[in-house]
């Protein structure tokens, strides 16, 4: 059997593949601090005796797209966005570090406080716990200030501050949850360059009009590989064709 | 089956609920005491099919690998406890909280709920009441005949009745305040319920330990922001519109497949 029929049919099914990683990008156009997957796809040869004519098309998950996000006013006191480069600094819950973009932070009954997603947001040591206070606000390097219940506005304590780092984006990988880690379980260290906007939430950096046009782009090129596996459905048609004689 | 689709899907879903939560808020726009909700969106769980890092041989590992997300969805409803405007009406039984804190309530089945509407009422045993007819607590009974009643910002309540010279104390109201307010089970009625997420009540004085102060004769408006929820409904439509294009596309790649082999 001719192999043209494989490496189309692979080509398809690869596509499909992207299609989703495109599909996903699009179905988190709203999530906040998403960022966008990249995806590309790479030449396999095909191994085996004879000439090296077959090569098969594989996707792969080409990393993360760190552009900024545009970012939206909330004006909730414990919504912040990062200003440039960085990320805040999360337990992930089998109890690594991971990074993440998301600000939206929550208060639970206990003072800890968590992201949206639900991942303990980490401090100068360990997971940031707030005591009960009047008002807070977080500063524009992470600094969580705080006006204790029984004191005037003239007193303000800092309770803890916000771990932010900044580290090499080409060697972050996002994880199964969504969130990023460095390679070996190695912790980035706290860098006060990042600077955040509190009050804002930065938004999903998923750019529409790019992924529309993948989608059509995809949808096209699946297509082409469809009329490859009918080609070669053709070939083999005309191929029995000819043994048939007379 | 196309993965492609289900993913889209989750997306059409979200949205769909965020209209949801959209469409709430703009309706209580002139509820008295409302907080507005926020979806809050999650990226589902990815699938690896590939880990980067793995050993394709001895001394070379893959660059990257492939990760398929799996879509998005609707983690939580969250409501934001910003303050909304203060509006004087000129009703003596009028009372907005300023800044931050809860009126107690008690329900009709003996339980607590809380609330940030403070357009009470006197009942026929002169009693004070919500608007639905909920007791005050703690609870406060206006006497007959009484000329005036003021409500101080630290919730003391005097009544001036008739033939008397100077007001006397009838009792004082008091502000309920909860750790983490986006916690509490909104039931409607302009009610909320106290869960484990909000922590318990704790009860306190207006104006004292951070508690807001009362203010007498105006009430707290819905802090709905119209113009951004206009925004937000516009930016939900439209990424609804593109997941269903995705659906589409998904659906004419198998259509495809189906008419040509």
């Amino acid at each position: 059997m001719d192999e043209m029929i494989y490496v189309a049919m692979t080509g398809a099914k690869q596509t499909e593949y992207a299609q989703t990683i495109n599909s996903n990008n699009l179905a988190n156009v709203n999530t906040t601090g998403f960022r966008a997957d990249l995806h590309a796809f790479s030449s396999i040869p095909v191994d085996g005796p004879g000439v090296e004519t077959r090569v098969n098309a594989v996707v792969e998950s080409y990393g993360t797209d760190f552009a900024q996000a545009p970012v939206a006013n909330t004006g909730r006191a414990l919504d912040f966005a990062i200003r440039g480069d960085g990320f805040i600094a999360v337990q992930a819950p089998d109890g690594t570090e991971a990074y993440t973009r998301r600000g939206d932070l929550r208060e639970h009954p206990g003072g800890l406080l968590t992201t949206g997603a639900g991942h303990l947001v980490m401090g100068d040591g360990g997971p940031v716990a707030l005591p009960p206070y009047a008002r807070m606000m977080i500063g524009e390097d992470g600094t969580i200030s705080i006006q204790a219940l029984d004191q005037g506005p003239e007193t303000q304590s800092i309770v803890d501050r916000i771990k932010l780092v900044n580290p090499d984006i080409t060697r972050l990988q996002k994880g199964e949850d969504g969130l990023f880690r460095l390679p070996d379980g190695e912790a980035a260290p706290a860098d006060s360059s990042v600077k955040i906007t509190s009050g804002s939430l930065e938004q999903s950096n998923v750019n529409v009009a790019k992924t529309l046009v993948n989608m059509i782009e995809l949808a096209r090129q699946y297509e082409m590989q469809v009329n490859v596996i009918k080609t070669s459905q053709e070939n083999a048609d005309a191929a029995s064709q000819i043994m048939r004689l007379g | 089956m196309n993965q492609g689709l289900w993913v889209a899907k989750t997306g059409l879903d979200a949205q769909q609920t965020r209209m949801a939560v959209v469409s709430n808020n703009l309706a209580n726009v002139n509820t008295t005491g409302f907080k507005q909700d926020r979806a809050v969106f999650e990226d589902l769980l990815y699938q690896n099919y590939r880990q980067a890092g793995a050993n394709t041989s001895q001394d070379t590992i893959l660059p990257s690998g492939m990760n398929l997300g799996t879509g998005v969805r609707i983690v939580a409803t969250e409501k934001i406890f910003t303050q909304g405007s203060v509006l004087q009406t000129g009703n003596t039984y009028d009372v907005a909280i300023n800044g931050r804190g809860f009126f107690e309530i008690l329900r009709p089945s003996g339980d607590s709920a809380y609330t940030r509407d403070g357009t009470f009422r006197v009942n026929d045993q002169g009693e004070l009441v919500t608007s639905a007819g909920f007791l005050v607590q703690p609870g406060i009974t206006v006497p007959d005949a009484v000329e005036s009643v003021t409500i101080a910002p630290d919730g003391t309540v005097t009544a001036k009745q008739a033939g008397q010279s100077s007001p006397t104390q009838i009792g004082s109201l008091q502000i309920i305040d909860f750790i983490n307010p986006a916690g509490l089970q909104p039931i409607g009625d302009n009610l909320f319920l106290e869960t484990a997420a909000s922590g318990s009540p704790q009860p306190g004085t207006p104006t004292q330990n951070g508690l807001g102060a009362l203010n007498q004769g105006a009430l707290e408006s819905s802090n709905v922001n119209v113009v951004a929820e206009l925004v937000n409904m516009i930016e939900t439509q439209r990424a609804y519109e593109m997941n269903s294009k995705a659906i589409s596309t998904n659906d004419q790649m198998m259509q495809y497949i189906n008419n040509n082999l």
